[in-house]
């Protein structure tokens, strides 16, 4: 493979993405907040065709700084398509006195950023400062429903532990440069294939590895690193969650998958049991809490934990199917997920809890997020218990949607490595995984509620419509993204 | 093509009964299935009888080499095992749509649109010829089903199916890790695997490897048919379901089981069989009899009904099991026989619930005095059920317990109880409910006409015709089952 370097201005998404951040900054002034909306939206798709004017070809940008190759450009169509459609469904936020969509418009963009770096670095100080972009840029999103109690003590939560989980990165980053001389990935690399030849002492590079790949599970939320997932997402508000649970941790797992593959699979004896025993961990955590949640919101937070586990397994069985296996993976999960939180939202926005039950004005914006919620849902909206039922099916890897073939190729990829075990407790995992899912559809189908005829804005409709129907397609044809890679 | 058609027009049949009007759903929903029906019939008079694949369709899916061929493919044709299967799924679909004409469902769009939907899924599953697609389709069953029993179901309705969801959710991702696991051990082909069924028999696993990926399929089959001891959501399910729904669960759903058995089981994993096959074979038996002993105990006529199924389907396993010719060949027609016999009962069950408001054995009785017609009908299916000479059941029960005997004379003979026990509990029944004084209840019992009547005569016509002459389906499957044997040996 033969890089050609371009230090000039071909960067076209992280370049258009902060321009148009500034300018929605400026557009917030205006006081039309109307207009902000739609202004986001095409510099989202502009961003998005900008992404893939490369396509086929290799570059290595600001001096071996970033890769574009394929890859990083269906992860970075991945999170920019996360992206388009959470702001798609925040069309209430115009309507809520207290928001400020200008400035979340702009940091949303902003943390795309910190994303497609993340996606596509070639230097550890890259990752880095993709992570801190991210990271800071969710601690505020967190954070900005201020008058709830909730929010704002997990936007606390989340940066105190944030802050740690990136002290203890950037620890590794400089153990890893001490060890090897190095922070490029490649550099790297060699070191891990020389080193382990050699048969010299490699307890700096180890530990610097290992404290890397926690700071990334941190931000992956994979277990025993999660213990700020569940009230980070139960508070932050839905429109957030949706994109932390996606674009987060579609943007880590393309980090750990680039950096697994670049720089240690050369010492993959070394790291897999470890990885192993977190994949397990997180997958038995993720989905046997997930069981004993009574809010829906929370169910996703523990959901999206055994979601890391099963995208884990791709990365156990580190190999060249990994690669489209967890590109698909994140696509079909982050589909899903955002179509069930913007169903959540609509269900939720009219159903407030009663006040007077917990008595303190910090709750009043507050919503119910329970099951029961959405009993009856399906009679009286059809559609909205549809596009639920589908996403739910999909989480669960039921076959007919992406989910399915989600599973199967990073099943596929962990069966190469001779790991079944590791199958075997997935899959496991899975037949609980499909308890609580179906409690929502339970619910939904077969439960009497007095839900009423919820009004959906059109654009809104047309969103969770495309997410449904992706859903679908992929589940019939995966053929139709896998000619990409 | 035509296997491709057997599986798209029940597909666009039930998008068009979702998206027709309340009163013409019905119709609609029969004409759809009456018209899969003659595709099924032109397969059946134009399937030659060989043991080629024929009427088959293959395009690539996934994970395709470059140039086109291997992978996961879409690819499915039909051959003697698949036959018998598909005719028996052709056939129930449409009388199961009639046996409901003189009733009101609520909804009734959604209603026939998932039963035809799941007659999509269940051709798919017989005509499968990739390891990935029969599992797809085997899974899609699942999903229509699960919706007709929770929206239509008796009161406990949502935690009985939400079990009989769970527990064969559960048994077939066993399923998927094995399917995965053989898949990834096919030779690479111009850089792909491949995941037809046809090349997973041609894999060379270890003794030990055979072993794990039969338990897989085993549990997966096993909790779908169900054997003991995986049968504990079925009783429950069956009688808790509209009775449209039990009929394609027992009539047609339980057999995924026993095709997979043969189609998959004992192809794939031959030595799996040889050090498991008699642990599978007793655990048959077990179902058999323990199956027959709680239904001679039974007062609800659909829970006895699902009792004997339950202890049918074991017989059928066992037959499997014993790897041989008879055994197969009995297997294949007692699918058929069996799918027949359990919906003409199921359906006499619903008729019996409808005029007198109840099931219970002992509320019932004298019924015959003025009801001809049903007493000839119900008498004809009970005694096709029971397994007497000239009846259907008679023809598959016989080829299975002499492939059993042939294997091992102790089982052979455990499992001939089935045909002692259920000619306890199934005359047991027509006794209690048939004969006997009138109760109240039974006093003004109106005899059945139209649409009731035709579907109780046609399943008659089918019972006598494979009685009387059970050649015109054996001989179809004979040449499959003989390719088949080649690999089990």
């Amino acid at each position: 493979m033969t890089f050609q370097t371009y230090d000039c201005l071909q960067m076209l998404p992280i370049i258009l993405l902060s321009l148009s951040g500034i300018a929605l900054l400026f557009l917030g002034f205006q006081k039309s907040r109307a207009l902000l909306l739609p202004a986001t939206l095409l510099f989202l798709v502009i961003a998005f065709v900008a992404n893939f004017l490369d396509w086929g070809k290799t570059y290595m940008y600001f001096r071996d700084m970033l890769l574009v190759n394929n890859l990083a450009m269906i992860f970075t169509g991945v999170v920019l398509l996360s992206t388009f459609m959470v702001v798609s469904l925040s069309g209430s936020l115009a309507d809520d006195e207290d928001a400020q969509p200008a400035e979340y418009y702009a940091i949303l963009l902003f943390s795309l950023v910190g994303a497609i770096m993340m996606i596509g670095f070639e230097n550890l100080i890259m990752l880095f400062v993709g992570v801190e972009i991210l990271s800071v840029a969710m601690y505020i999103l967190t954070g900005s429903d201020k008058r709830n109690l909730r929010s704002n003590e997990a936007a606390l939560k989340y940066f105190l532990m944030g802050a740690f989980a990136t002290g203890i990165l950037l620890f590794g980053i400089a153990l890893l440069y001490g060890a090897t001389g190095s922070f490029v990935l490649s550099g790297i690399g060699n070191y891990a294939h020389s080193a382990t030849n050699a048969g010299g002492s490699m307890l700096l590079f180890y530990v610097g590895m290992f404290m890397l790949l926690i700071g990334m599970l941190f931000k992956v939320s994979a277990a025993p690193f999660h213990f700020w997932t569940p009230d980070v997402y139960d508070g932050a508000p839905s429109l957030f969650t949706a994109y932390m649970s996606t674009v987060v941790k579609t943007a880590g797992f393309a980090a750990l998958l680039r950096i697994l593959s670049v720089s240690f699979s050369g010492v993959y004896d070394f790291w897999w049991v470890a990885m192993a025993v977190v994949t397990v961990l997180t997958l038995l955590i993720g989905n046997i809490t997930a069981v004993y949640q009574a809010s829906f919101k929370r169910m996703m937070a523990y959901s999206s934990i055994s979601h890391a586990g099963y995208l884990l397994i791709g990365l156990v069985g580190l190999s060249q199917a990994s690669k489209p296996a967890i590109a698909f993976y994140s696509l079909a999960y982050s589909l899903s997920t955002i179509a069930a939180f913007g169903v959540l939202m609509l269900v939720a926005r009219n159903r407030p809890l009663n006040a007077a039950v917990f008595g303190d004005q910090t709750t009043l914006a507050r919503t119910d997020e329970h099951y029961d919620a959405f009993n009856g849902l399906a009679r009286k909206n059809p559609l909205l218990g549809f596009v639920m039922a589908v996403s739910m099916l999909s989480l669960a890897g039921i076959p007919l949607t992406a989910g399915f073939w989600g599973k199967f190729m990073v099943f596929s990829a962990a069966a190469d490595r001779g790991a079944v075990w590791l199958l075997v407790v997935a899959v496991l995992m899975s037949a609980v995984g499909i308890y609580y899912y179906f409690r929502v559809v339970i619910a939904m189908y077969f439960r009497e509620g007095q839900t009423d005829t919820i009004r959906v804005a059109p654009f809104y409709r047309i969103v969770l419509i495309a997410a449904t129907v992706l859903t679908l397609a992929l589940g019939l044809l995966p053929n139709l993204f896998q000619g990409l890679i | 093509m035509l296997t491709l058609f057997l599986i798209l027009f029940p597909i666009v049949a039930a998008t068009a009964v979702l998206f027709s009007t309340d009163t013409i759903a019905k119709t609609a929903a029969l004409i759809g299935a009456i018209g899969e029906l003659v595709i099924v019939g032109v397969v059946f008079f134009t399937f030659v009888a060989n043991d080629q694949y024929q009427f088959g369709f293959d395009y690539a899916w996934f994970g395709a080499a470059t140039n086109g061929s291997s992978g996961v493919r879409l690819s499915g044709a039909i051959d003697g095992i698949s036959l018998l299967p598909v005719v028996l799924t052709g056939l129930v679909t449409p009388l199961i749509i009639l046996s409901t004409f003189k009733q009101t469902y609520t909804r009734p769009t959604s209603f026939y649109a998932l039963i035809l939907f799941m007659q999509a899924a269940l051709m798919g599953v017989f005509v499968a010829r990739d390891g990935f697609l029969f599992y797809f389709f085997f899974e899609a069953a699942l999903i229509p089903i699960y919706f007709l029993a929770a929206m239509w179901g008796g009161e406990n309705r949502i935690a009985v199916t939400f079990k009989f969801f769970v527990y064969t959710i559960f048994g077939s991702l066993l399923m998927l890790v094995a399917l995965v696991y053989l898949y990834r051990q096919t030779p690479l082909v111009s850089g792909a695997h491949s995941a037809a069924i046809a090349d997973f028999y041609a894999l060379n696993l270890s003794a030990k490897a055979q072993g794990w990926v039969f338990w897989a399929f085993f549990i997966a089959f096993a909790v779908k048919m169900p054997l003991f001891p995986f049968h504990t959501w079925q009783p429950d399910t069956y009688v808790e379901s509209p009775t449209p729904a039990t009929m394609l669960l027992a009539g047609i759903m339980l057999k995924m089981g026993v095709y997979g058995l043969i189609r998959l089981i004992l192809p794939i994993v031959p030595e799996g069989v040889n050090i498991w096959g008699s642990t599978a074979m007793i655990l048959a038996v077990i179902g058999i009899v323990y199956g027959a002993i709680i239904a001679v105990r039974q007062r609800d006529m659909k829970r006895l009904i699902a009792y004997s199924s339950f202890s049918h389907v074991g017989l059928m396993a066992a037959g499997v099991f014993s790897r041989s010719e008879m055994g197969l060949q009995g297997a294949l027609i007692q699918m058929l026989a069996h799918g027949v016999n359990v919906v003409g009962l199921f359906f006499i069950a619903e008729l019996i619930l409808q005029r007198t408001g109840t099931r219970q054995l002992d509320q019932l009785g004298g019924i015959t005095r003025n009801t001809p017609r049903l007493t000839v009908y119900f008498m004809i299916i009970l005694l096709g059920s029971v397994a007497l000479p000239l009846t259907n059941g008679f023809v598959g029960e016989f080829l299975l317990l002499s492939g059993v005997y042939g294997y091992n004379h102790y089982i052979g003979l455990a499992a001939g109880l089935t045909i002692i026990f259920g000619a306890v509990y199934m005359l047991r029944m027509y006794q209690k409910s048939m004969f006997g004084q009138p109760a109240p209840r039974t006093a003004t019992f109106v005899d059945l006409a139209g649409s009731d009547s035709y579907v109780l005569l046609i399943l008659c016509v089918f019972v006598f015709w494979m009685g009387l002459y059970p050649a015109s389906f054996l001989k179809l499957t004979e040449p499959a089952v003989l390719n088949l044997m080649q690999f089990i040996k």
